[in-house]
């Protein structure tokens, strides 16, 4: 099939995805909003309040702001894709894809685009929210829309890679209560690894969240606990070997083909 | 719509497919067939024959162990996107997502054959009007009763126009008139160039709509032959009679077993070659009047559970 068609392919899957998002927005949309209102009240507000101030002249509610949008960002973007994708194999509508002359990389990208629409739009969402509660300056803007795209892109190839094993919905949420859950409470959401001594400082070095987390607050705050670029550099390999793990499995038809 | 015939490949070989599933069940033992571009053709067998698995194979959602299928003249396993362009396919079961909306699923469904959207939406009309679904076209799918939503999937699997459309028991379940109008759809596709093959357990749909027919049963074809050819092999016909009056004593007649179901039924077993004038006469010597008379079964079920049967050797139902 020509790239022109497959793009057609690829616009109709991620369309599809967005009508999906929205027309279910009280699930999609709203909750997580709540929940990161809750996070602003008690960590940023009623606790933070007695915490001072944190990595030079930031109140504790601006610090944690970057973190719970990337937060927002990682949960939405996977949860989006792992249950869509799943869905579809559930209800067997996925069938309709594979058996149309599409290429892998369009329905793959085609969920990756609509988990990461949803994914902007929850943090963007949340960052209003968190304007009523403390006051902002983005210091790098590209910096920080880089990372939340990039940010989104890795959980969502991951959140695909979850569903096409999984084989009850129970897999789907093994994942983001067992991994991503622990992985972005120790990923300097709520504070700096420089407050940790060794080794946890080291080992947190292992946790790919705490590059997304701080690229992000770079870009916001103007600060970071890791070297900007080295983060962008693991958020790019994470990528590039998800997106290849993600291919192979699709043109082995794990999960998806007898 | 309409396809040149001459000169193009046939729309489908299957050349010695086999599969042999993770947990060793041999679905397909070499199965070969081919159909010829515009023929309307029926795959039966009983249920568990391997009818889905190849159908699975054919539409690239089960991969083969060995063997290949081509359509028209495209590999399914060397030249996939090609071969599944001229495809559409009718599957057994429900497999649209029962959310969304008829329009969209069918504007989806070709989208992902890379059909621009203004086309597809024409199309998608065009479609659903055709197969009455136009006044449910803006409602959820999950609203729509079951013989709606297996004309939906008949609506989907013509988003592409495919040259080969494959279906598998669509008329499952679904009430007579439904099925007839399904009928007159999917003849109006044939006769208009598609190739249609149908897989169905209603025989009489087989014998009806069908001209050339391959019966599957174990793995294996074990009849590949024209409708006519098959349906002239069948030797003995059995009539239903219905009386107007009980019948004394039954007259006998060379040839023909009379046999009485009820007060006022006979059956008559016979050959073909025999004439009914015979079987009439004798009756009307003996008094008897004839209100109403029909054939038993339908010939093709006669001899569809006639070639299973004989198939079925111990030693074979034993290694199946």
């Amino acid at each position: 099939m020509s790239s022109s068609t497959n793009l057609v392919a690829l616009y109709t899957v991620a369309r599809r995805e967005i009508v999906r998002i929205l027309r279910i927005w009280t699930q999609t949309l709203i909750p997580p909003v709540i929940t990161m209102t809750l996070y602003f009240i008690i960590f940023g507000k009623l606790i933070g309040s007695r915490i001072g101030k944190i990595e030079g002249d930031f109140s504790y509610m601006q610090y944690i702001v970057p973190g719970l949008v990337m937060m927002s960002i990682i949960n939405n973007s996977y949860m989006n894709i792992s249950s869509s994708f799943y869905g579809a194999k559930f209800q067997r509508s996925v069938e309709e894809m594979l058996v149309a002359p599409m290429a892998n990389w369009a329905i793959l990208y085609g969920y990756v685009i609509g988990a990461v629409a949803r994914a902007l739009v929850v943090g963007a969402l949340v960052l209003v929210v968190a304007l009523f509660f403390t006051s902002l300056h983005v210091a790098h803007p590209l910096t920080a829309l880089a990372a939340v795209l990039l940010g989104a892109v890795i959980f969502a190839l991951a959140g695909f890679i979850n569903a096409v094993f999984a084989s009850k919905f129970d897999d789907i949420a093994l994942v983001p209560t067992f991994v991503i859950t622990p992985l972005t409470y120790l990923g300097g959401v709520f504070y700096s690894i420089n407050m940790l001594g060794e080794p946890w400082r080291a080992i947190s070095h292992a946790n790919p969240i705490l590059y997304m987390v701080n690229a992000f607050r770079y870009g916001i705050l103007g600060i970071s606990d890791v070297s900007v670029g080295g983060a962008f550099a693991v958020m790019l390999m994470f990528i590039a070997g998800l997106t290849m793990a993600a291919l192979y499995l699709l043109r082995r038809g794990v999960g998806l083909r007898s | 719509m309409s396809f040149t015939q001459n000169d193009s490949p046939p729309a489908l070989v299957v050349d010695n497919l086999r599969k042999v599933y993770r947990n060793g069940v041999e679905a397909l033992k070499g199965v070969s067939l081919t159909v010829q571009p515009g023929d309307f053709f029926a795959l039966l067998g009983p249920n568990g024959a391997g009818k889905s698995t190849l159908i699975g194979i054919l539409s690239s959602l089960v991969n083969a162990s060995s063997g290949d299928a081509r359509v028209f003249g495209r590999s399914v396993a060397r030249e996939r996107s090609e071969a599944m362009r001229l495809i559409g396919l009718v599957p057994q079961e429900i497999n649209f997502n029962q959310f969304e909306k008829p329009f969209d699923i069918c504007v989806n469904e070709a989208g992902f054959y890379g059909i621009p959207r203004k086309l597809a939406a024409e199309r998608a009309e065009k479609y659903l009007k055709e197969l009455r679904l136009w006044d449910k076209a803006f409602h959820q799918a999950r609203e729509m009763s079951g013989g709606m939503k297996r004309r939906l999937m008949i609506a989907r699997a013509m988003m592409n126009e495919p040259r080969l459309l494959i279906l598998d028991e669509p008329t499952a379940g679904v009430d007579i008139e439904i099925r007839r109008s399904m009928w007159h759809f999917v003849s109006a596709i044939n006769a208009a160039g598609t190739t249609v093959i149908l897989t169905t357990h209603y025989l009489e749909e087989a014998e009806s709509l069908c001209r050339n027919i391959a019966i599957i049963d174990h793995g294996t074809i074990i009849e590949n032959t024209s409708m006519k050819r098959l349906l002239a092999t069948l030797d003995v016909e059995t009539f239903v009679l219905d009386l107007a009056e009980p019948p004394g004593e039954l007259p006998s007649v060379a040839g023909i077993a009379l046999r009485r179901i009820d007060e006022r039924t006979l059956e008559a077993e016979m050959a073909r070659k025999q004439d009914l004038n015979t079987l009439f006469s004798a009756l009307t010597h003996h008094g008897i009047t004839v209100h109403s008379m029909r054939t038993k079964t339908n010939r093709l079920e006669e001899l569809f559970v006639r070639l299973v049967e004989q198939g079925r050797t111990p030693e074979r139902e034993k290694a199946a």
